[in-house]
């Protein structure tokens, strides 16, 4: 079970974190990986970059909880999350999940789930720079209740 | 003990960290909350919707009941929106 979790300025490889993630298994049957991107627009005003603040121990704490949840959850061989702090342009990456299992199922549940409380609970804030100014993104309802729907009886270990 | 404040509480209040030494009597993040308030426009700004405010003690999220007692390091943000 290897299990990667990095924040980092620079950005990354999806292929070459997902090669890492299955060199030398033949058990894993599934890699699913999520890549989140920066947009160039927000609310249909165009930016010029993001900015992403970060509280870096807690949010190391914060990730490495909710991949131990993920894999007392589900039956993982493999996670990657990595997530970038700092200025990042349109088009760059800002985020990867990646999770590897012996069948598709776990590994697209899991990266979800993984995905959901990131954007919940892990302390990162993005702010975006536009031609009015800077101004803090603010959190939406939607990832909310994208995150509540793991809780229950079989989703209490992500709290 | 320490308190950190992360985005626009941070740069409501104007300061990234500070040490503090709350008076006997505040026994929760909630109370803490209110006491910081008190202390100029910048805190007051910064906590004019106490219940937007999130908070974790040492590192992990709690809620306005949590007790303060023994807590290294306490910090205030927004809603997250990483990912």
């Amino acid at each position: 079970m290897s299990k990667t979790i990095r924040l980092q300025r620079e950005s990354f490889d999806v292929a070459a974190e997902t090669a890492a993630l299955t060199r030398g298994r033949t058990d894993i049957g599934a890699v699913v990986t999520f890549t989140g991107i920066c947009r160039v627009d927000e609310n249909g005003e165009p930016i010029a970059a993001l900015t992403l603040e970060h509280y870096p121990d807690m949010a190391e704490a914060e990730v490495a909880r909710h991949v131990e949840a993920a894999c007392a959850r589900w039956p993982l061989l493999g996670v990657t999350v990595i997530h970038r702090f700092g200025r990042i342009a349109p088009g760059e990456n800002i985020v990867l999940v990646a999770t590897a299992s012996s069948h598709r199922q776990a590994a697209f549940a899991a990266a979800e789930f993984l995905m959901d409380y990131l954007k919940t609970r892990a302390p990162f804030w993005k702010q975006v720079e536009k031609a009015s100014g800077k101004t803090w993104v603010e959190a939406k309802a939607v990832d909310d209740s994208a995150a509540e729907r793991w809780l229950g009886p079989r989703g209490a270990a992500a709290e | 003990m320490k308190l950190r404040y992360f985005a626009w509480v941070r740069e409501r209040i104007g300061v990234a960290e500070e040490d503090i030494d709350p008076p006997a009597g505040i026994a929760t993040v909630g109370e803490l909350v209110a006491w910081l308030s008190g202390r100029g426009e910048g805190y007051a700004y910064a906590f004019e919707n106490p219940k937007v405010v999130r908070a974790a003690i040492d590192k992990s999220h709690v809620r306005a009941d949590a007790k303060i007692l023994g807590a290294g390091e306490i910090a205030f943000f927004p809603p997250m929106t990483g990912g």
